[in-house]
């Protein structure tokens, strides 16, 4: 049986808890994603979609049930615990790119090392470099993200979200902000990574054309899974 | 070379993006650092140069005997039921058995130096011209070490022994005299002396110079009649501010009247006093103002730095590593300030000494700032730069980052 990166259980989350406006935002998911997989997660504006990624990307915290990153249980981790298994196993990529607009697109990039390292020496700065240069962007290394077009910031992003090797790669609307050229470069460079490194890809989309092109289709509606299969099949069944 | 943690690169650069607000408020630590070192120094060396003015020309403590019990006298209008206390005049007395007590003076813990004194009133005659004057028997090697008398003759030489005399530069003037010239003095016990004057002095005070008159012990006892007596001992203590307590000290322990500067210039002391603490309450309140300062331009910058938070969260930064980013960026703010505002505190020290001068036109202090004065303005600017940043920092380290993130 193939490497499990990802289970949820019971997974559920409600928000203001304990005043008039308490809502449950997540009803019990169940999930797990296998080593290698390229997830597309869909599903109408409110259904969830963030606040899943969130939860699966140790952000937020569920109100009930468990989320297992690489077999660990991570609800039972204090917030250090955490805060290490997300520098170390996850990798965002966001909307918004979300670069550090003070630094440039090679310290952006070996961010999450320095983090880790606590400062910065010459094996993080060659490995920002080289990571820039599989998204193409090797030319741009000391630019600062204002300087960048849009496309070019979100691979930026993606370069900085693969700099650990991460076994997982979490992507809310990482094209949302991109003209189709720019939304289609970034989808292949991720697939691309998912081919070449076996990196397990979930990925939020609107995006009915790139969600075809992913391998499985999880379909989220009112907080519930309303659909979990290959792609191909959840679509037509629409 | 050893890599800057990730924590201050951080904290530069947020610094750097937000350079108008930090240059504002370094300019504004630099400003409150300032007028401390300034206000600071000034006061200081006023007051020091206040009180070795005072102290130049008196002993930290005299040594006096026991002053006469007053007496009752009876009302004679009266049936006698009524009395009346009456001070007694003080005549001229000797302390008792001097010699004996004195080497407990002399040998007393934080005390430096001693010097016996006879002295009393006399007046001193040139001619037709007669002057009142007190007249001072001394030893001179021993009395040097009280009063620096030595450096303060403008003719002649710091020479008493046999005849030979030292006057103020105003009795020198009031009577005609100079070096070499003679002088005849007398007294209310009767007493008659021809001396001769070896030196005379500026001793800074125009009312000393005119009635000072300094002869040996030996002539002063003769004149006023106290053979082998002694009215006074002067002592000098290692720490002025200690004089009060060994003063009091020796009093007890002697039995005579031991009075110490302070005492005879409380007046001053507590005028001094007055401004250290108004002072101190300036201090305050610049400190307060700084810590304030820097507090609200962090505060803005944790709200303008949300996103940024949240992502380097979400990157794997621990809640403790943007703690520290904010509060080093507090204590450089405190530090870049502090140095700065040393530096231009003692540009201020400089350009004001330079406008405030004495009548002779010497600088009424000197401009230099005691590096302790310095390195407590730094200090203290750190720590406030610290504490000021701490309610900022825990803000920034307790941010969620789901939240900062979702509203891109
Ligand atoms: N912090 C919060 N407090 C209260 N409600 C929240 C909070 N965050 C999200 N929600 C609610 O949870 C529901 C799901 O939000 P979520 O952002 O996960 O939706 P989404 O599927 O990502 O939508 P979109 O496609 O518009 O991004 C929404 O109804 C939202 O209002
Ligand atoms: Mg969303």
């Amino acid at each position: 049986m193939a490497e499990t990166v990802l289970r949820l259980h019971g997974v559920r989350k409600s928000y203001n808890i304990g005043t008039p406006v308490e809502v449950e935002v997540l009803h019990g998911i169940d999930l797990s994603l296998e080593r290698g997989e390229f997830v597309a997660l869909i599903g109408p504006s409110g259904s969830g979609k963030s606040t899943m990624l969130n939860l699966v990307g140790l952000l937020e915290r569920p109100t009930a049930g468990s989320v297992e990153i690489a077999g660990q249980d991570a609800t039972a981790l204090d917030e250090d615990a955490v805060t290490r298994l997300r520098g170390r196993s996850i990798g965002f990529v966001f909307q918004f790119h979300h670069l550090i607009p003070a630094f440039t697109a090679a310290e952006n990039v070996a961010m999450p090392l320095m983090l880790e390292r606590g400062h910065s020496d010459a094996a993080i700065r060659a490995r920002a470099l080289e990571l820039l240069d599989r998204v193409g962007l090797a030319a741009h290394a000391h630019k600062v993200p204002g300087q960048l077009s849009g496309g070019q910031q979100q691979r930026v992003a993606i370069a900085r979200a693969l700099s650990f090797d991460p076994p997982l790669l979490l992507a809310d609307e990482p094209t949302g902000n991109l003209d189709t050229a720019s939304a289609d470069e970034a989808f292949a460079l991720m697939r691309e990574f998912n081919r070449r490194a076996g990196i397990t890809f979930l990925l939020v989309t609107h995006d009915p054309r790139l969600a075809q092109r992913c391998d499985r289709i999880i379909e989220l509606l009112d907080g519930s899974v309303l659909r979990d299969a290959p792609s191909g099949t959840a679509l037509e069944a629409r | 070379m050893i890599a800057a943690p990730i924590e201050w690169v951080i904290a530069l650069r947020f610094m750097r993006e937000g350079r108008m607000q930090s240059a504002l408020i370094i300019t504004g630590v630099t400003v409150g650092v300032a007028v401390i070192v300034f206000l600071t120094t000034l006061i200081d060396t006023l007051q020091t140069s206040l009180i070795d003015r005072v102290l130049g020309s008196q002993a930290h403590i005299v040594v006096r005997p026991p002053e006469e019990i007053a007496r009752r006298v009876p009302t004679t209008a009266g049936s006698g039921v009524t009395a009346r206390v009456e001070p007694r005049a003080q005549r001229l007395r000797s302390i008792d058995q001097w010699e004996n007590l004195y080497p407990q003076f002399s040998g007393a813990s934080g005390v430096t130096a001693a010097s016996p004194l006879v002295s009393g009133p006399g007046f001193a005659a040139r001619g037709s011209a007669s002057k009142s004057v007190v007249l001072m028997g001394i030893d001179p090697d021993r009395y040097r070490r009280i009063v620096k008398l030595d450096t303060d003759i403008v003719a002649g030489a710091y020479r008493v022994g046999g005849t030979d005399a030292l006057i103020g530069i105003e009795l020198a003037a009031d009577l005609g005299i100079g070096v070499g010239d003679k002088l005849r003095v007398t007294t209310a016990e009767g007493g008659e002396d021809v001396l001769t004057v070896a030196g005379i002095f500026d001793v800074g005070s125009r009312d000393l110079n005119r009635r000072w008159v300094f002869v040996t012990l030996r002539v002063a006892q003769t004149l006023l009649n106290l053979p082998g007596g002694v009215t006074s001992i002067d002592l000098v203590v290692e720490r002025i501010f200690d004089a009060q307590g060994i003063a009091e000290r020796l009093q007890a322990q002697t039995g005579l009247k031991v009075e110490s500067w302070m005492q005879t210039n409380a007046q001053l002391l507590a005028a001094l006093r007055n401004q250290t603490i108004s002072n101190s309450l300036i201090r305050t309140f610049v400190v307060m103002i700084v810590a304030l300062g820097i507090s609200s331009v962090l505060v803005v910058s944790v709200v303008q730095k949300q996103k940024e938070i949240g992502i380097l969260r979400a990157m794997g930064a621990s809640r403790q590593r943007i703690m520290v980013v904010f509060l080093l960026q507090g204590a450089t703010f405190g530090l870049a300030g502090s140095v700065a505002g040393a530096g231009l505190g003692t540009v201020l020290l400089h350009v004001f000494s330079t406008i405030y001068r004495n009548a002779d036109g010497t600088p009424i202090f000197s401009p230099e700032v005691s590096p302790r004065v310095m390195a407590v303005a730094c200090v203290t600017a750190i720590v406030v730069g610290l504490v000021a940043a701490a309610v900022p920092a825990r803000r920034a380290a307790s941010l969620d980052p789901a939240t900062a993130i979702r509203h891109g």
